[in-house]
């Protein structure tokens, strides 16, 4: 017997349960702990989490050396596809910061455009708190950006031929037939926030495996071949690289697009990992163990 | 809840400014600068691998060519000299070759005209992040440099400029930059002296500009003057082989 609460709402344990859910605690009822996630699954996720917060935050410092995004091979300087821009009043002080999207600006003070360095308001893309690895150093977050970088593209080829070898891949994350037609009832379960917890949250749901896909499959390798485009020896080794991104500067606008891309795939990440237990999730991903509602079948 | 909230915000502001902080320390650890300096080594030799010696940067067409060329770093020496050099049209300007050379040269603009010429249109990428595209004529380096006769010893060719760099009181620093030699016998990496068919604007370097196209801008000087042919940059101005460098810019610039 299994009881699970994603299927029969109208069961729902009592408040002292639902929390020991929420927290991610073993349930006081039948349960039983399974072996989630592999040994190289675990690691290559954290050293994953680890490069894409460094890859982003010294993404922005590098950003800040010219915070605009054009299309093309080259700068029009004057018509950037998106800029992170100031004004400053007559006295030559920073008044105010100014987010421009094609046509349209929008007063973004004190985060975007302009923010505070010492309490004083400074010209700046994005604000030294999102920054790494200090303030305004184009030369050092180059530096942490491309070391993170070659520790993100190595632990992704461990994590890729682990995943085909060990048929990670095929059995845990591309979605299956009965995935796709079970999508609409996903979708409804999830804006309920409505998670499985007995022998269903032994595989992932299709919405999981659409979104790790898009993830690993489509923006991880975007990532990082819009990324070698942007250096001028890797365009003369691969000049098939700038051709297929549009050019340089467009290369350069899909790189930040995709660092964004990881960052809202982070923030639904972290809502997910709350929502549907904290602790039985973090530590799944530590110790592999994952505790499920119910006998072992 | 106002009050948790509060607690919540003022921890995870506090682990961020943790984190930041580390990273910056971390940023001035000799061992940790140390591992950044090996990940350049590693970067420079992949990118060698696939690149090879002669792969060219792409090259585009006059439809390409921006109608404004952005000019960077230095846009005016602003010396006496280099004023007079600017008054008398170049024509007592010098570019000489020396170092590990067996016949030293010293080059009129004339002179370096008369060479063999190559045009090229090509994108300039600037470590901002930028791009501009424009076309180039210059004499090949590799011809100058073979003229020369270098030494077998030679690893790089180091190129010293007029612009100087100085901060207030402290003189005698100007731009220079070196390639490797590999990179300044590339067929693009030529001795610029027209950008899109005129003569060098003093905001892009006149008379004669060096142009590796497949290299960031800062390894790509105006002004050029000398042209010193080295077996190491270590005992060269700061030791890291150029003015950027020695600010702790990467001597690497292919990406």
């Amino acid at each position: 017997m299994t009881t699970d609460i994603a299927s029969s709402p109208a069961h729902e344990p009592a408040r002292q349960e639902r929390l020991r859910t929420s927290l991610g605690l073993a349930p006081s009822g039948p349960h039983y702990f399974f072996h989630r996630h592999s040994a190289v699954v675990r690691v290559a996720h954290w050293v994953n989490a680890i490069c894409l917060a460094i890859l982003l935050m010294s993404g922005l410092n590098i950003f800040n050396a010219h915070p605009a995004l054009y299309l093309g091979q080259g700068s029009d300087f004057n018509h950037p596809a998106m800029m992170l821009g100031s004004m400053s009043n007559d006295a030559g002080n920073t008044v105010k910061g100014v987010t421009r999207i094609g046509d349209h600006d929008f007063d973004t003070t004190g985060v975007l455009g302009a923010s505070r360095v010492d309490g004083e308001l400074t010209a700046r893309g994005f604000p030294n708190w999102a920054t790494l690895p200090g303030p305004n150093w184009l030369a050092m977050a180059r530096q942490w950006h491309f070391a993170f970088a070659w520790l993100l593209v190595l632990n992704a080829l461990v994590f890729f031929v682990y995943g085909l070898l060990s048929r990670h891949f095929i059995r845990d994350l591309v979605p299956t037939r009965k995935d796709i037609a079970h999508l609409p009832r996903e979708i409804a379960d999830h804006v309920q926030l409505r998670f499985a917890h007995g022998e269903e949250a032994r595989h992932y749901n299709g919405l999981q495996k659409l979104a790790y896909c898009a993830v690993i499959f489509v923006l991880g390798p975007l990532v990082v071949f819009t990324g070698l485009t942007m250096s001028p020896t890797m365009d003369a080794a691969f000049p098939f690289l700038p051709w297929i991104f549009g050019g340089r500067q467009t290369a350069r606008l899909i790189h930040f697009l995709c660092a964004f891309s990881f960052f809202g795939f982070f923030i639904v990440h972290i809502a997910m990992v709350v929502l549907s237990g904290t602790w039985n999730n973090v530590r799944s991903m530590i110790t592999g163990r994952y505790a499920i509602r119910g006998r072992k079948p | 809840m106002t009050d948790r909230r509060g607690f919540i915000g003022k921890t995870l502001a506090g682990a961020s400014t943790l984190f930041l902080t580390g990273c910056y320390d971390l940023s001035e650890k000799p061992w940790f600068t140390g591992i950044l300096a090996r990940v350049e080594d590693l970067t420079r030799t992949a990118q060698h691998l696939f690149a090879g010696p002669h792969t060219l940067a792409p090259e585009f067409t006059k439809a390409d060519i921006a109608p404004v060329f952005r000019a960077n770093g230095t846009i005016d020496p602003g010396t006496p000299e280099y004023a007079a050099h600017v008054k008398s049209n170049f024509q007592h300007w010098r570019v000489t070759v020396t170092g590990l050379v067996e016949h030293p040269l010293s080059l009129s603009m004339a002179d370096i005209r008369a060479l063999p010429s190559r045009t090229q249109i090509t994108r300039h990428d600037c470590v901002e992040g930028w791009s501009c595209i424009g076309e180039w004529t210059g004499t090949p380096l590799a011809l100058v440099l073979a003229a020369a006769r270098p030494k077998p010893e030679v690893r790089y060719v180091v190129f010293y400029c007029a612009d100087p760099m100085t901060i207030e009181g402290d003189p005698d620093k100007y731009y220079y930059e070196s390639l490797e030699l590999s990179e300044a016998v590339h067929p693009q990496t030529i001795l610029a002296y027209q950008l899109n068919g005129a003569d060098l604007g003093v905001e892009h370097g006149a008379p004669v500009r060096i142009r590796a196209e497949r290299q960031l801008g800062y390894k790509q000087p105006k002004y050029v003057h000398r042209v010193e042919l080295v077996a190491d940059i270590k005992n060269i101005q700061g030791g890291m082989g150029g003015y950027w460098e020695d600010q702790g810019y990467t001597w690497y610039g292919g990406i």
